[in-house]
């Protein structure tokens, strides 16, 4: 393993306007302030230069340092205007630091938009070389490939049809196509891989593995975090402009979880004057336990999950009942689970207490995603209108995350993956008549 | 591909990039494509297509021929009137429309700029490189006006090549300034059309330099486009047209020096390009 890319002390400062919509400047400005300040020097010759208040300065990226080893997949993450996109245009010699330095050994190919370049007049054969051109591929090397990217994007009727009679959908495939095709030490890919239906998508997935298989070291910015710890092996965090972390994907993706207030943690603890309830129970904490990731909101697609419910009984009364809803992540309820199965405590009256409630959903059975849980504590006297005594929507949630080892529904398969939940079903086939 | 260096490349601030000019040639075919997606562009949807740069500067001569050489009856130093007209209109329809695309082609271009990296020269170069094209279409008109007027040029035609170069340095210069200062302030898109304008009275075009009385002769030449015309006029109108050299020398060093400076202040910014555009 050597290093790749070393960044020491990277920093990138923006000078905002607030006066102005745009981002140029006009000429006029520059000498109406020059003709100000000029005139201000000779009235107050003593005076410290005034400073300009209709700027500001603005650090897109802070005393950032990292290295990159060869063959590492690094996921750059963070929220919008963390930084992240300049670091790539920095990398990818766009634009120029304001200080710090990166060192970089191989040859780069970097996409930071699909189809940088391409003419809605020209047709897609004369876009593939235009487009290939733009990413820095040779006349010869085009043509070598053409026919295989014109394969890959499924474009072979509409070559010499100007593009701008394409779908969008055709001509992003073509646009990724080309970009595809570029056989570089370094990739450096920006958000671009979320176009196209699922079976391009596949595609674009089978073409990040040959990378991977040829040892190319890659850097990908995305928001989908599940995309990155499909794809990566290690995480930065940027935060503001600041490297918040740098570790293996999964703390990363953790972490980010955690720092981003929208998404949920996977337990929750409430101090019991505040706990959601009534004078009959309250819930104390609620939490998802996963065998090797207790801490993360990450769980394993193959390991089974805890769902613990803890509670505190006030008086003794009718059969309580813990229950839950899971929610996926486009809010439709995978299933319901209600402590009514519980063998020894269904139906029996409780007396006051503390309770610990648990429920396991098995391994190898919910797709990858994000769930959350809505928590209930009932007590089912009358079938038809149970009293609620406990109901918190999106009281706790968790990410399930396949790590392609093998064992899971997927196996190896590194593309888009359909179904709300993934068991693993026993299959057999006879042969015979 | 992108950086085929096998050796590290260094990105840091301020830094000169030493590869600056190796990356230029490597990127030479990138220049083809430019130049040839905009000359497709350009007649795929026009109708009459290639017969625009015909049309333009045939009228242009046929007024400034009515004007300057019927009405204001100029003297035409014993050449055929429009062949002395068309012979300045090639490389001034050139320069104009060089200047005007490649002034612009930057700021054309801000998609490609953001995005990706490539030596920045490549596009207000590549957009003269188009206007070459016009320019070798409206050379084919010449050749038709002089069999029509049975005027045959001499041994000197064979240097036209150096004047031709001689225009294309003098329009890369200014363009390469125009290009990245419209980046940064967007006046000089009005100045653009302005200079356009100004230059077709300003230059010899409608008429032979030698109409300038002598003492002002070599302030006229201040203008660098006065060398350029003198030159192909007297490159192709062979003996009956005077050379001036004071003149060419002068003009020939401004072009320099804007050419150089042009590239010292496009290279210095070009860096903030992606910012700023």
């Amino acid at each position: 393993m050597s290093t790749v890319i070393s960044v020491e002390n990277l920093s990138k400062k923006y000078i905002i306007s607030h006066q102005k919509q745009e981002r140029y400047t006009a000429l006029r400005d520059v000498l109406a302030n020059s003709a100000r300040r000029f005139t201000h020097k000779l009235t107050h010759p003593f005076a410290a230069p005034e400073n300009n208040p209709t700027h500001e300065e603005f650090w897109a990226l802070k005393d950032v340092s990292f290295d990159i080893q060869q063959g590492d997949r690094l996921g750059i993450i963070g929220r919008n205007g963390a930084g992240k996109s300049t670091l790539l245009k920095i990398l990818s010699r766009i634009t120029e630091p304001t200080s710090g330095k990166a060192s970089i050994k191989g040859r780069v190919a970097s996409l930071l938009e699909v189809g940088t370049g391409f003419h809605p007049e020209l047709t897609g054969r004369e876009n593939i070389f235009l487009n290939g051109a733009i990413l820095g591929m040779s006349k010869a090397e085009i043509k070598k490939k053409f026919d295989e990217i014109v394969a890959f994007a499924e474009v072979e009727k509409f070559l010499d049809t100007p593009v701008k009679r394409y779908s969008s959908g055709m001509y992003v495939r073509l646009a990724f196509a080309v970009a595809a095709h570029l056989e570089p030490e370094i990739l450096i890919v920006d958000e671009v891989l979320a176009v196209g239906d699922v079976g391009f998508q596949n595609k674009c997935f089978k073409k990040m593995g040959e990378f991977e298989g040829r040892g190319a070291t890659v850097l990908i910015v995305s928001h989908n975090i599940s995309l990155i710890t499909r794809l990566c092996n290690r995480g930065i965090i940027l935060q503001s402009g600041s490297l918040d972390f740098d570790g293996p994907v999964l703390d990363a993706a953790n972490r980010y979880s955690a720092i981003t207030s929208e998404s949920l943690r996977s337990y929750k603890i409430w101090a019991e004057h505040v706990a959601p309830g009534n004078e009959t129970v309250r819930l104390l904490s609620i939490k998802a336990i996963s065998e090797i990731n207790d801490q993360g909101d990450f769980f394993d697609i193959r390991r089974p999950i805890t769902i613990e419910f803890s509670y505190r009984v006030y008086q003794s009364s009718a059969a309580l009942n813990s229950a839950f809803f899971l929610y996926n992540q486009d809010n439709i309820i995978v299933f319901i689970s209600s402590g009514t199965h519980d063998p020894e405590w269904a139906g029996r009256k409780r007396q006051a207490g503390l309770y610990t409630s648990r429920c396991v959903i098995p391994g190898n059975f919910l797709a990858e995603g994000t769930y959350s849980i809505q928590a209930i504590i009932n007590t089912v006297d009358n079938i038809k209108s149970p009293t609620v005594h406990v109901n918190e929507k999106n009281a706790i949630g968790f990410k399930i995350y396949d790590p392609l080892e093998g064992g899971s529904a997927r196996e190896q398969h590194s593309g888009a993956y359909y179904g709300v939940v993934r068991p693993i079903l026993v299959w057999n086939t006879a042969y015979g008549e | 591909m992108s950086n085929s260096h096998n050796h590290e490349m260094v990105i840091m601030a301020g830094q000169t990039d030493r590869h600056y000019w190796f990356d230029l040639w490597r990127y030479r075919e990138l220049f083809y494509f430019l130049a040839w997606r905009d000359i497709s562009v350009r007649y795929k949807q026009t109708v009459i297509g290639i017969g625009w740069s015909v049309i333009r500067p045939v009228l242009i001569m046929v007024v400034f021929t009515i004007v300057f050489g019927k009405l204001a009856k100029l003297p035409s130093d014993g050449v055929p009137y429009p062949i002395l007209v068309f012979t300045a209109m090639l490389p001034w329809q050139f320069f104009s429309n060089a200047f005007t695309d490649a002034g612009n082609s930057l700021i054309g271009n801000t998609n490609m700029i953001s995005k990706v990296y490539f030596p920045r020269l490549i596009i207000p170069t590549s957009a003269i490189i188009v206007s070459l094209v016009d320019f070798a279409i409206s050379f084919l008109i010449l050749i038709g006006l002089m069999f029509w007027y049975e005027f045959y040029p001499d041994w000197r035609m064979l240097t036209l090549p150096l004047f031709i170069t001689y225009a294309f340095i003098t329009v890369l210069g200014a363009s390469v300034w125009i290009a990245a200062l419209n980046v940064k302030y967007r006046d000089f898109r009005y100045i653009i059309p302005f200079v356009v304008q100004f230059g077709l009275y300003i230059s010899p075009v409608g008429f032979s330099s030698n109409v300038v009385p002598e003492q002002w002769r070599l302030l006229y030449s201040i203008n660098p486009m006065v060398g350029v015309i003198d030159g192909f006029r007297w490159a192709i109108l062979g003996g009956t047209s005077q050379f001036y050299w004071p003149g060419f020398l002068l003009s020939l060093f401004l072009v320099l020096v804007i050419l150089v400076t042009g590239i010292v202040y496009f290279r210095k910014t070009e860096k903030t390009f992606a910012d700023v555009i």
